[in-house]
This record gives structure tokens, sequence and C-alpha cells, in this order.
């Protein structure tokens, strides 16, 4: 069984500030109006300091690491 | 340790306190207003923000022990954690007790974010437009050389970033890519349930 | 295609039946047990909503739920405009969709059920009323009814339970899913009418019944919702896995074949007609294929009809449908729609869709609920199916079929 982290985004608490783009633009970028777009593969573990980054630098806190085990 | 320094050290220490405290505001106003440019990232006003707020506890905490362990002014322990409990300039010295205890209630609660969730964070961070005036007055009242030039002139400068970051904040809109009218439509919608 | 289970009985113009005409045709409900959620297991039923997830897991993840007694939510919102089967059902057979709302509630054993139909569908709750007086009166007693507000997204599960509980029609972000939490924060099945309507039929005559009512690879059978040019024309029940070049002969007859087809509804997506007559009419093989069938609806283009003109008409209805609670559903179906709009009107700026086209590509899955998802379906496919037409309406600002209406604006 393997362990996978991936991104989450609460689309109604979600305001567009954009900080999660600025602090981990491997796996976030920002549309036009300044939404974020989030990958959906899981994050390399060695990405995963930035993802908690940008978890933690969420003004109204919408963005979460998720995980999910998975079987092999 | 020689009375003068300790007192000068306890004036000192909040002095620039006063200076942090005042640029943790800007900062935060600026934040509030998705502030940006190409040079300065949005994340980047949140994260000095927390770092000046964390090293202004090293300079309070520096202010306050220097001002209990004084001999000349007698406050002890209690002035310090008990609002007005002091003989000492009473009245003054509780707004920043005061102004002290909110801030921590601000740090502690940022601090402990995640688990609280946003909007009791949010409610608890407004408290920081009492505990900055109020610094400013037991800065004002609680010193001998209130009215020494520096002194002044350091609060004038205080008073004059933060009145006009609120300026900002109450008649600008944040920045951003969205127009006014594309920011009311966001706001105008039916709340949604925040589980 | 003949009326062979849920509209099998008296004619549609008899209105109503009657309780007692309804248990002299079918026969009483046999009693419910936990053998029922294995039976509808075995029949292969699926939600008739759109999602088509299969009904016994449904049941089965609110039976796993611990402790509080659950709560059935009879979905009969039909927020689809094109869409009229739902309505259908509950005017005329009220009673096979309430014996599908006692069974799971005695099967789950939840007490009470709620009934939430579209506020406009007046003839249908009026229908749905009356029958619920005849019931036995513990059915009565723990059944009431709810109005669903006219709109698009009301019929969304998790908008039923936030109406239900808080009068707010509006998706909520999930987890937690209705099944875990919904009405007064119970373990809820949100169903479908006509699903709950097979269920009843299934739990009478059996999965094997159900199961040979259908093509080969295929269970049960399907309502439709017939359009033309707009307007619903007619509700039909076909054996699923029926081909939908079978349907669209047999509707259409001998009158001019449509030049594309709307299968699943606005959230569906466009089919060139004749390019896959043996599409089968089963929601699991079509997602196999990349459509959907959606809520059943099947809407013929006729040929003087301009495919751009529709979808950007489509596109606005859905844009102003939206909940308006997530960015990139307000701003990016927004000006989506204005951009098809003056491309439909054939007054579209240089690049305009180029931008469409990039915008679609950032629509799905980056909203709360699946309504940008689905909006980005039918552009999809309105811009594959219809792309000479897109080109032309685009770089030469001409129209194959030359009358732009109203409709356009």
């Amino acid at each position: 069984m393997t362990k996978t982290e991936t991104l989450y985004v609460d689309r109604i608490r979600c305001d567009g500030h954009g900080l999660c783009a600025e602090l981990f633009p491997e796996m976030i970028q920002l549309d036009d109006w300044g939404y974020p777009i989030i990958g959906s593969a899981p994050i390399p573990p060695s990405l995963l300091a930035h993802a908690r980054r940008a978890v933690a630098s969420c003004p109204v806190l919408a963005l979460h690491v998720a995980h999910m085990r998975t079987s092999p | 340790m020689s009375d003068t320094i300790l007192w000068y050290t306890t004036r000192g220490a909040g002095a620039v306190s006063l200076l942090l405290l005042t640029g943790i505001m800007v900062l935060g106003l600026l934040a509030r207003m998705r502030f940006a440019t190409d040079r300065w990232p949005r994340f980047l006003s949140a994260a000095v923000h927390r770092d000046l707020a964390l090293m202004t506890l090293v300079f309070l905490g520096l202010h306050i022990v220097t001002a209990v362990v004084d001999p000349f002014t007698h406050l002890g322990l209690v002035a310090a954690t008990v609002p007005f409990g002091s003989y000492y300039r009473t009245f003054w010295l509780g707004l920043g007790t005061i102004s002290f205890e909110l801030m921590l209630a601000i740090i502690v609660t940022s601090l402990l974010r995640p688990r609280i969730g946003a909007r009791l964070w949010r409610g608890i961070h407004w408290l920081a437009y009492a505990a900055w005036p109020l610094a400013v007055f037991h800065g004002f009242g609680t010193g001998t050389d209130a009215f020494s030039l520096w002194l002044l002139a350091i609060t004038v400068v205080c008073v004059t970033a933060v009145a006009v970051a609120v300026s900002w904040r109450l008649v600008g809109a944040p920045s951003g890519p969205l127009t006014a009218d594309q920011r009311a439509a966001m706001a105008g919608a039916a709340p949604g349930p925040r589980r | 295609m003949n009326s062979i289970s849920l509209l099998a009985g008296p004619d549609r113009a008899s209105g109503a039946e009657p309780m007692r005409d309804h248990l002299v045709r079918l026969g009483p409900m046999p009693p419910s047990g936990p053998v029922v959620v294995d039976l509808l297991e075995r029949s292969g039923l699926r939600g008739c909503g759109g999602a088509a997830f299969p009904a016994a897991t449904k049941w089965r993840a609110v039976a796993a739920q611990p402790d509080a007694a659950p709560v059935i939510l009879v979905n009969g919102a039909e927020g689809e405009p094109l869409s009229g089967k739902d309505r259908l059902l509950m005017e005329i057979r009220p009673h096979l969709v309430l014996d599908g709302a006692a069974l799971a509630a005695e099967t789950l054993g939840a007490q009470e059920v709620v009934l939430y139909i579209g506020a406009s569908h007046s003839v249908a709750s009026e229908a749905m009323a009356r029958a619920l007086r005849e019931r036995p009166e513990s059915e009565r007693r723990r059944t009431r009814m709810v109005s669903a507000p006219a709109h698009y997204v009301s019929g969304e599960e998790s908008a039923a339970v936030h109406y239900v509980n808080d009068g707010v029609a509006l998706p909520t972000t999930v987890p937690p899913r209705p099944f875990e939490r919904g009405v007064a924060g119970r373990p809820t099945l949100v169903q479908n009418v006509e699903t709950l309507a097979h269920a009843a039929m299934i739990v009478r005559f059996g999965a094997e019944w159900f199961r040979g009512l259908a093509h080969d690879g295929s269970v049960g059978t399907a309502l439709l919702t017939i359009s033309r040019a707009g307007a619903v024309q007619t509700v039909v029940e076909v054996p699923q896995g029926l081909a939908l070049g079978d349907v669209v002969g047999a509707v259409c007859g001998t009158s001019s074949p449509p030049s594309a087809i709307l299968l699943g509804g606005y959230f569906g997506a466009w089919v060139a007609a004749g390019s896959v007559p043996d599409l089968p009419i089963d929601p699991a093989m079509l997602r196999a294929r990349g459509y959907t069938l959606g809520c059943g609806v099947l809407a013929m283009l006729p040929a003087a009809r301009c495919g751009v003109v529709e979808t950007s008409r489509i596109l606005n209805y859905l844009a102003g449908q939206i909940a308006r609670q997530c960015g990139p559903c307000v701003f990016g179906l927004r000006s989506i729609a204005d951009a098809l709009h003056r491309i439909a009107a054939r007054s579209s700026g240089d690049d305009e869709l180029h931008r469409v086209q990039r915008w679609a590509g950032q629509l799905a899955g980056r909203g709360a609920c699946r309504h940008p998802d689905g909006a980005a379906s039918l552009l999809h496919s309105g811009l594959a199916v219809f792309a000479d037409e897109f080109a032309l309406h685009q770089q030469q600002r001409r129209c194959s079929v030359g009358t732009i209406t109203a409709e356009a604006a």
C-alpha cells in the first residue's frame, strides 16, 4: 500500500488570493481571473514542503493536502 | 545592573516594539489589499508580517522584563500581567498590558489557525486595531521623556504610516485581475455553507 | 418503442392512476427487508438523475452509516429545461414513485421522507399530493413535500439537501456527501423519482425480469425526453441498449432528419446526426464511449437551425444558472458565454474563438459542483461537432444557415 498526497482546494472558500501559486508554481497556476488551476497528480515527496507552505499561506484556508492510501 | 541602563533598555525596546508593530499593521493591510509588484509577491507581505510579529515578541519581552526588574518603578510581575495592577502610572501602563495581551491572543490564534479555522482566527485578528493604538497611547503616557524629540518623531512616523494604510483599506480597492464589478458579482453570491 | 414498464398501463390522457387501480394492475408491494438491496444489486439498476450511480451501492452506503435514522429525499426537482420525464412520471404514476419511496424508507429504516418537487411542476405536485392522501397513515405521517426552486442546479444532490436544511438551493462542498450527512445532519438517500419507480417494479417482478427488458448487455428501461427545436415533444420509454439511430428514426419518422442531436441535456454532448447510429441508450456504455445519458434528454437540432447559435444559447443559459460560489465558474463560464454570443452573432473580435477554446479547457473540475464540468462537456462537443460552422462564424462572419434569430441574444 502506498500513501499519496494530492492538492485539494475548497472552491467555495477560495477567493483567488493567489499566494498558493506564488509558493508552489510547480503544481498551481492562476487563470485569467486569479483563481488557481491545481494539478491533480500526486505531489512528489521532494515538493511536499512547498505544498505545505502553500497550504499554510492561504488567507482563507481553502487549500489542503489530501492523503490517500492506494493499493498497488 | 545600573538603573539607568535598565531604564533606557525599557524605553528603547518599547520604541522598537512600536516601530515593529507599525510595520506589522502596514504589512497586514497590504496583504488585505492584495498588494503586489513585480519584485514584491503577495506572499511576502504575509510572511514578513508574521516574522515581524515573532520578532516583536523578543523586543516586547525585553521591554517588559527590564521594566519589571527595575527597582525604581517597583512594578513586579503583577503590573506586567494584570491591567491597571501597578501603582506606577496605573492607567497608561495598564493600556500597555492590555495591548500586550491582545497581541498574545492574536499570535497564539495565528499559530493555531489550522486547528481553529479561518472564522475564529479572523475575529481575534481584528483586535489588532485595538492593540496598536493602545500601544501608542501607552508609550505616550508612561514615558518621562514622552515629548522628547526622537520619541515624538517615531510616534509621528508610526501614526502616519498606519493612517495612510488604513485609509487605503477604507477607500481603495484590492489589487488583482478583477474589476470592481467582477468583485461585486462574487460578493453578491448567496453564501454557501462553510463546512 | 412501446410502454414496457413504467409507462405501461392506462393512457397518459387519463392522468394520475389512482391507488386502487395501481394495486389491481401491479399487485401489492412485497414486504421490504435487507434482501431488497441485494435484489437491486442483481438488477443492475442505476440512478436516473444524471450520474447513473448504481442504486444498490447508494442504498448500502446509507445503510452502513451508524446511529441516526436516515432520510429519503425523493428528487423530483427536474431543473433541466429539456427534460419532462420526472414530471410525467409524477403526473401519471405517482403511486409508483411513492411505492419506491416507501420501499427505500422501510428498507433503510428511515422515519422521514421528503418529496422534493420543482416549483414550476404544478400538475406533478398536485398529483403527488393527492396520491399521498391515498397512502396509509404511516406513510403520510412521515412524508412531507418541499417545493424545489426553479433553477438548473436545485436538483443537484447536495443542493437539494442544502435547500431542505437551510432554504438555499446551492451545492455544497463535499465531503461529507448526503449519504453521510444530509437532511438534519442525518444520512440521506437522494434518489431520482424514476429510479424509485424502477425499484418499485423490480421488487414486484424481480431482478431477472428487469434485466430481461433490455437488449443484450444492458438492463432495464429508460425514460427519454424527446425535444425538437428547443421544445419538449414527448417522453418515451425505451429498452436500454436500443440504438440511438433507431430512436431518432422512430421519432422523426418521415419528417426531415436532424443535423445534430443533443444527448443527455445541457450537461450532455452534441452528436452529429448519423455519425454514430449504433450508439446504445445505456448510461454505462455511453460513458465508456465518452458520452453521457444524463437525465435522458434527446434534443434534435433541425437542419434549419444553426448549431453555433444553439450552443451559444445553451451556454448563456448555463452561465445564468450558476450558484455563483466559485470564481472559475462565475468568470470563466460568463466570459465563454459572452464570447460565444458574439461569435454566434457574427461580431466576434479577433482571436475570440481561440480564447473560448483556452477557457473551455480550464472549466472542468474547478467548481464545487459539476456545473462547470457539464457546461464544459457541452461546449467541447459543440466546438467539435460544429467546428466548420464555428470557423465560418469566427473567420468569415457568416452563417451557413443564414438567419440569426433573437435567440442568439
